[in-house]
């Protein structure tokens, strides 16, 4: 089972390039979507065995990362149908500069869209670490022409960055894998496989300092890729100049498993009686993060990047949430998934609001309520959400990790938490404010056709968000529960 | 019986420093496709310019006369302290690679002075270029004698040279082999030849070394050939000592296979003439640093 | 066999400084293919239970990868962006010459300190030139404009971590290894083709130049 999980993806990715007509290559992304949900579905009734003697086994964390995963990939599969039946494939004229550009071919679109499936699926699989890094690498090469879809130079610059910083630092990962190798050694010379069960069981035996350096690089490695600052540098780049379905899969998805990498190395770091360590580290980076997103969500210009340091905002408060542990980390995971959801949703809309309004300017969109119903609704409705207002489900889980943080006394990083929050919440929501209320200007060409492809994947995404915000499904709690505790919490 | 082997390496230098310079312009005739000047023309030339008259400007003082006899007479000390083949120099002593690379220092400086001292803006142009190459040479000298000098745990050169054989290249061959290439650089610049400076060229404005000493004519320009014949062969002998490991101990076959190695030595240079082209002059500072570079890993290998 | 081993090392110290030192980029790209045929070859050599197919594999597999598919991609986006030089570096050549033998002394002098928990069978240098070309490899990624000295940067980067893995892991699983040559080797033919469009989009490669995309 597992073993299709990873291949079915793959297997259509390639099929995807071969076929030569759109509409079958689009059913066939639409029908890999739907294969994958549903087992995954299914892994939640019956536990997969794990394959590859053990090197390939779904546990809570995988389980529930790959469940966003999946949810994510389908709505996303519905919302690029349309997209992509939308899209013109002669020369186009960009919008912001006036040039033209091309668009890439649409095979190379769909392919890689699926491999990227299949690579993050192996992601939540691996329980090999040496596994894990191939996967995340995978993960880098296959997002990367997704993001050069548009084929002009800010999306080149945005690709060559993404692609240079992300290899650098996951390259930094391999020497931390490297360095756990060398701590894991028995003293007898021989080195112990980096299986997670087997590490965790051997863990009083490790040599500390090596281990810890190995977590030190491991964390920069991955957190490169989850969007920590002040690695986060290619993320808005990367997120504003990819089509909005790309950035809605990199937000909800990617970062999260680069997450899950971390949440692996924290795993050992606790076995070994470490965790004190790593979750100092986890805490800095997390609130810095928090910091300069706040700092640069203040300034945008442009909503499409606000989305994106949203995105970094949100990986420093999961970063947060595991170093302050137990319910913290409940509250961690519970945000993972809310945070997906919403921020899909909201890089959905925002491709809507792109193709309508043609600019990526805060100040040039006016009126949405008026001119596109729906959406101007949905967008409002997933700002609030993203900044973590009730009744929604962020405001929960935003709440769980504040409460974790004063019971566990770390006050200073509580009042810090609340205050950025607060911050952000004021710079998101004039913007959006000023995007849905008001008049439309009249100088703007503007279609105030909603499709319904790129309607119903927003719409079904935000009554998740609001259902979350309101009950928590119990199957849904016990994993949750399942993963904090696996996590180290 | 060491003394008499010493006198005899030094009266060697003396007498075949000039065929190494007829060497490596028959190399270069040779791959120039020419037939090139006789083995023994520079010869021929010391002698032809002692016969001279000397002709001395006005304006130049006493410095300008004894420039080319300090700087002989220092090239000729160096010779009694780097050994040949082998053997003992004559004035060995613990240390004496510092007074090596103060005795080149000596005649350079005496060089520079009465170039100086004519006044002619172009000596004053290759003594600033001379004096910045060199100036970045002698760290590099050092770096490479120390690397060997720590690998051979000797401080003079005669013992370092001497303690050069097939097991220290075993154990200790990189060290030697980078060290070798630093001094083969220096080498190349020391006495300058392609790729750091033309001995052929007629334009001064291309000159470094051949500008300098402009102005001298006649006996005073015959020492300076001579001293950089044996310069040519004091450098040459610090080089295939490093690189000959043999010493069979007899003293005759070592002093021949020495000659054999030097002449190889000025073939190769000959080659290296032919086959490069000459750096341009900014170029010659990040060769030099290339070489210290190779030097500095040498003594690190050795430290370690 | 140590002593095949310290000249391995030896020359690998020599290909990182000569990197540093050129500015033709034909030159770098070959200086790098070197570095990572001899690369390849090392676990021939380094390995302590002896010879076997797992290790010829992976030697042949790294030899080809190294050796003849990079340099072959690399020369082609050079080729067809039409460079031949890297013209003025953030840093000039000669101070990152200095700057390297700078790194290679802390390089020797930290991998002879670090508390290693085991005693290892190879060539104390190993670590200390691992360190050496992690430190290259940065170096020449953060110091280069054009584009294909960048990717070669990273090369180095990889190369020097692979290192790591040969000095201290012993017994790597064949899967893992070959999974993270076949993530170089495609990370790198997608830099190339990144490359190949970069050069179309902006007729150069100079990637300070990109820099259009800022706050």
């Amino acid at each position: 089972m597992i073993t299709a999980l990873i291949l079915v993806p793959a297997l259509s990715g390639l099929l995807a390039l071969l076929i030569r007509p759109n509409p079958p290559r689009r059913i066939l992304l639409l029908a890999t979507a739907i294969t994958h949900t549903g087992m995954t579905a299914a892994s939640w009734f019956s536990t997969p065995t794990p394959t590859l003697s053990g090197w390939l086994m779904i546990d809570a964390p995988g389980k529930l990362f790959l469940t966003i995963t999946s949810v994510l990939f389908l709505f996303a599969a519905i919302y690029a149908v349309g997209y992509l039946a939308r899209e013109n494939y002669g020369r186009r004229s960009d919008f912001e500069e006036n040039t033209g550009f091309i668009n890439a071919p649409e095979k190379v679109f769909s392919g890689a869209i699926m491999f990227f499936l299949s690579t993050m699926t192996l992601v939540a699989a691996s329980q090999h670490l040496g596994l894990l890094w191939v996967a995340v690498e995978a993960t880098t090469l296959a997002s990367a022409p997704l993001i050069y879809f548009h084929r002009h130079h800010r999306s080149l610059e945005a690709t060559w960055k993404y692609l240079l910083i992300c290899s650098v630092g996951i390259a930094l990962a391999l020497l931390g894998n490297f360095f756990l190798a060398v701590a894991t050694t028995t003293p007898d010379g021989s080195s112990m496989p980096l299986l997670l069960n087997e590490l965790l069981q051997q863990g009083g035996r490790f040599n500390i300092p090596w281990l810890k350096a190995a977590f030190l690089f491991l964390l920069v490695g991955y957190g490169t890729k989850m969007g920590l600052a002040p690695l986060h540098t290619w993320l808005p780049d990367a997120h504003s100049e990819a089509p909005s379905v790309v950035s809605a899969l990199l937000s909800g998805a990617l970062l999260n498993c680069a997450f899950l990498a971390i949440l692996r190395a924290q795993q050992v770091l606790v076995a070994a009686g470490q965790g004190a360590f790593g979750r100092e580290l986890l805490l800095f980076f997390g609130l810095l993060s928090m910091a300069i997103a706040a700092v640069f969500i203040l300034s945008q210009a442009d909503y499409k990047r606000m989305l994106a340091y949203s995105s970094v905002e949100h990986m420093g408060i999961l970063s947060l949430g595991v170093s302050i542990g137990g319910n913290g980390s409940f509250g961690a995971m519970l945000h993972a998934v809310n945070h997906s959801l919403t921020k899909a949703m909201l890089f959905l809309v925002a491709g809507n609001i792109v193709t309508a309004y043609r600019t990526k300017k805060t100040n040039e969109v006016r009126g949405m309520l008026r001119l596109m119903p729906v959406s101007g609704g949905l967008w409002l409705m997933g700002f609030l959400a993203i900044t973590g207002s009730p009744p929604f489900g962020l405001f929960l889980s935003e709440f769980t990790i504040l409460k974790a943080a004063v019971d566990g006394g770390s006050n200073i990083a509580a009042i810090a938490y609340l205050f950025l929050l607060a911050i952000i919440f004021i710079g998101m929501m004039t913007a959006a404010l000023r995007m849905t209320q008001g008049l439309p200007s009249d100088d703007e060409v503007v279609l105030p056709r909603e499709y319904p492809f790129s309607l119903v994947s927003p719409l079904a995404l935000g009554l998740l968000v609001f259902s979350l915000g309101v009950y928590i499904p119990p199957p849904l709690k016990t994993a949750l529960q399942e993963a904090a505790r696996v996590v180290g919490g | 019986m060491n003394i008499a082997i010493s006198i005899i390496d030094m009266l060697l230098a003396f007498l075949l420093a000039p065929l190494m310079l007829g060497i490596i312009n028959r190399t270069k005739a040779f791959f120039a496709g020419r037939t090139g000047q006789p083995l023994f023309q520079a010869y021929f030339d010391i002698r032809r310019l002692l016969l001279k008259g000397a002709v001395y400007s006005k304006t130049t003082t006493w410095v300008m006369r004894a420039g080319p006899i300090v700087g002989l007479s220092a090239t000729i000390m160096t010779a009694a302290i780097v050994p040949f083949g082998g053997s003992q120099a004559l004035l060995a002593f613990p240390g004496d690679i510092f007074l090596l690379a103060y005795l080149l220092g000596l005649a350079r400086f005496f060089t520079v002075i009465a170039a100086l001292d004519t006044g002619s803006s172009f000596e004053g142009m290759g003594a600033s270029r001379e004096v910045q190459f060199s100036s970045l040479a002698e760290p590099v000298l050092f770096l490479g004698l120390a690397a060997v000098a720590r690998q051979t745990s000797s401080l003079s050169l005669s013992g370092m040279l001497q303690a050069v054989s097939i097991e220290t290249w075993i154990t200790g061959g990189p060290v030697l082999f980078l060290a070798a290439a630093a001094i083969l650089f220096i080498f190349l610049t020391e006495n300058s030849r392609v790729p750091v400076d033309d001995p052929n060229t007629h334009l001064e404005l291309t000159m470094i070394h051949e500008v300098m000493v402009l102005d001298h004519c006649g006996p005073d320009f015959a020492f300076i050939q001579y001293g950089a014949a044996i310069k040519l062969w004091v450098f040459g002998a610090l080089l295939t000592g490093i690189i000959l490991p043999l010493h069979t101990g007899n003293n005759l076959l070592d002093g021949v296979a020495a000659v054999a190695c030097m002449s190889l030595l000025a073939v190769v240079v000959g080659i290296i003439e032919s086959t490069m082209a000459r750096f341009r002059l900014l170029r010659v500072p990040q060769m030099l640093v290339g070489a210290g570079a190779l030097a500095l890993l040498a003594l690190l290998l050795a430290l370690r | 066999m140590t002593n095949w081993i310290d000249t391995v090392m030896v020359l690998i110290i020599l290909s990182n400084l000569m990197l540093l030192g050129s500015s033709r980029l034909a030159a770098c790209i070959r200086i790098v293919a070197s570095q990572g045929i001899i690369l390849g070859l090392l676990p021939l050599l380094a390995h302590e239970g002896g010879i076997d197919g797992h290790v010829v594999l992976l030697a042949a597999w790294s030899v080809t990868l190294k050796g003849v598919a990079f340099p072959w991609l690399l020369t082609r986006a050079m080729r067809d962006a039409s460079v031949r030089r890297e013209v003025e570096p953030f840093v000039g050549y000669t101070t990152s010459l200095l700057a390297g033998c700078a790194a290679l002394a802390v390089s020797l002098w930290a991998g002879n300190r670090l508390p290693l928990p085991f005693a290892i069978q190879n060539s104390s240098l190993t670590v200390a030139v691992a360190l050496f070309t992690i430190m290259t490899g940065l170096f020449v990624i953060v110091s280069r404009r054009k584009a294909v000295n960048q990717v070669l940067g990273y090369l180095v980067l990889e190369n020097g971590i692979y290192m790591y893995g040969v000095a201290f892991v012993q017994k790597s699983p064949l899967l893992v290894e070959l999974g993270v040559l076949l993530d170089v080797f495609v990370a790198v033919f997608v830099m190339g083709i990144m490359i190949f469009h970069i050069n179309r989009e902006f007729d150069h490669i100079d990637t300070d130049q990109l820099s259009i995309l800022k706050e």
